[in-house]
């Protein structure tokens, strides 16, 4: 594996590779000392354009647990502000000796420019970019699932049969995007719940089943139900008519909550706006999977900077016992 | 493993390997005045099941259960940036930890001491046993570093060049053999070989030290 840049045309067992990785780094992180020696002297560089506090602290512990220097670059405050190009920053950054860059950036397609243009040799991942993708969010949420339905028993298993409702904002989540590609990959059935303004306009491609209505899903018994954050931020249009009717119609609240069937586990991927898309009581049920989540971001982190910075893929040799 | 290279010669069989794991769990009872504190960690993949046998041995000779697990090095190796990825396998440690406890990590070939290296350095982030001692199924000799194991099932003079396989009817599906395979027969010079280097005078059968 060279780069990370999406979750589309990332194949099966590459996937369940990172995931099964994954699993042992969670197995360490289990210990008195957290701290593995494999990426001593190697550099990752945090390069975040947009800003984000979760996604870049869990890469920062997930490069550090593995002994990696890590170099954080936010855009603000930096020659980004003054009007440095893409390619000068990179550049930049290979002049500096970087192994691995992990990029957000608010343009869709900027990390795979990066990966493509040959300004830098480092191997690049992809921490989000645009209304494109957010792999590593995919993969730990898959993780979870797979955690969730088969416990110690994950390994080399994939999500057939798993029923997911990815409930909110489609339209401008890339993490839907990265959990539809992902997830179909790996043989699950996904259900995308939205008003009919939040849905992208042609999504005849994607391999899911569109519903208008949360209750009507709930009631095709999901074994996840994956809330969006409504990033206010993106509101600026009228895409529901209020708050209180979006969550009336599409949040998950204390009646939902109650009506859904045994085992169903609710995910969300942070930060939520609780009462708006997901209710104080399923945030913090047995039933929510979001502190998992965090927790396998970091695992799931490591294992794909393990596998871009060591080696290439092919069978293990016998050599050098 | 269907289609047999020219040159690979069987050294050891089910029936030898069945005797030097008998005798390696005397030696481990005996070395340590019984089954008090041990713990088996084998280093996967082989070496996991080595150490199961070794386990179910030596609670045949003394009575008693001992504590076997896995001790994964993939994270700890010298040499992750020359070779192809590898795939971590797990880690299984026993509960009630390693502190205090004399760890015998079981492989099955030692070659350069490179992943023994790895595995101290593993277990030193997972405690601090009181000791640490190594049970190899089959020494072949090139080492690297200053290691060297404290049971042996069999010393194996071999070259560089050669491969040493390893088969376990546990992982492999077939019968347990060791053999070991030349790229061409020629190749293998007289000087090649590490007879002197296995760190041990030889004795009979090359079994035992």
């Amino acid at each position: 594996m060279r780069h990370l840049l999406d979750t589309r045309t990332l194949a099966r067992e590459d996937a369940i590779r990172i995931l099964d990785v994954a699993e042992d780094m969670a197995d360490t992180q289990s210990r008195e000392v957290k701290k593995l020696p494999t990426l001593r002297g190697k550099t990752v560089v945090n390069l975040f354009f947009e800003d984000s506090t979760r996604t870049r602290i869990s890469f920062e512990a997930a490069a550090k647990r593995l002994s990696a220097d890590v170099i954080n670059f936010a855009a603000k405050g930096s020659s980004v502000s003054k009007g440095e190009s893409l390619q000068d920053t990179a550049q930049t950054l290979q002049a500096m000796g970087a192994d691995a860059v992990v990029i957000r950036h608010s343009a869709s397609g900027a990390p795979r420019t990066l990966a493509t243009s040959g300004w830098i040799e480092a191997g690049v991942v992809n921490a989000g970019d645009g209304t494109h993708e957010h792999p590593t969010q995919a993969l730990l949420d898959a993780f979870t699932m797979r955690k969730r339905r088969y416990g110690a028993d994950s390994r080399g298993r994939d999500l057939a049969g798993f029923r997911v409702a990815v409930v909110g904002d489609i339209l401008h989540s890339r993490v839907a995007r990265s959990n539809v590609w992902l997830l179909h990959t790996l043989g699950a059935d996904i259900t995308l719940v939205a008003p009919p303004t939040l849905l992208p306009q042609d999504i005849s491609a994607w391999p899911v089943t569109v519903r208008y209505d949360l209750d009507k899903a709930i009631a095709e018994e999901p074994h996840a139900l994956m809330m969006l954050r409504i990033q206010l931020e993106r509101m600026n249009a009228s895409y529901f008519p209020s708050e209180r009717e979006y969550s009336r119609r599409w949040g998950l609240d204390a009646r939902r909550l109650a009506g859904l069937p045994d085992g169903t586990i609710v995910m969300h991927p942070g930060p939520m706006n609780r009462g708006l898309e997901i209710c104080a009581e399923a945030a913090d049920s047995p039933r929510s999977t979001v502190l998992e989540q965090v927790k396998a971001g970091v695992s799931v982190r490591m294992a794909v900077l393990y596998l871009l910075l060591t080696g290439q893929n092919t069978a293990t040799t016998e050599e050098e016992r | 493993m269907s289609t047999r290279p020219e040159f690979q010669r069987t050294v050891l069989h089910d029936a030898d390997i069945a005797r030097a794991l008998t005798r390696i769990a005397h030696e481990i009872l005996e070395s340590n005045r019984g089954p008090d504190d041990l713990i088996l960690l084998g280093i996967p993949t082989r070496g996991v099941t080595l150490a199961h046998r070794l386990a179910a041995l030596i609670e045949r000779f003394a009575g008693a259960p001992v504590a076997v697990g896995a001790l994964d090095v993939t994270m700890y190796r010298d040499d992750l940036a020359k070779h192809p990825t590898r795939t971590p396998q797990p880690t299984q440690i026993p509960a009630g930890g390693i502190d205090g406890k004399v760890v015998v990590l079981v492989d099955d070939v030692l070659f350069s001491g490179r992943s023994i290296r790895a595995a101290l350095d593993a277990l030193n982030d997972i405690g601090r046993p009181a000791a640490v001692r190594l049970a190899i199924l089959v020494d072949r000799g090139h080492r690297e570093l200053p290691i060297r194991p404290d049971f042996v099932g069999k010393n194996l003079p071999s070259a560089r060049s050669e491969r040493v396989n390893v088969r376990l009817s546990e992982v492999d599906g077939a019968a347990d053999e060791v053999s070991i395979e030349s790229p061409v027969a020629s190749d293998v010079a007289a000087s090649d070989i590490a007879a002197s280097n296995t760190g041990a005078p030889e004795t009979d059968g090359g079994e035992a030290r």
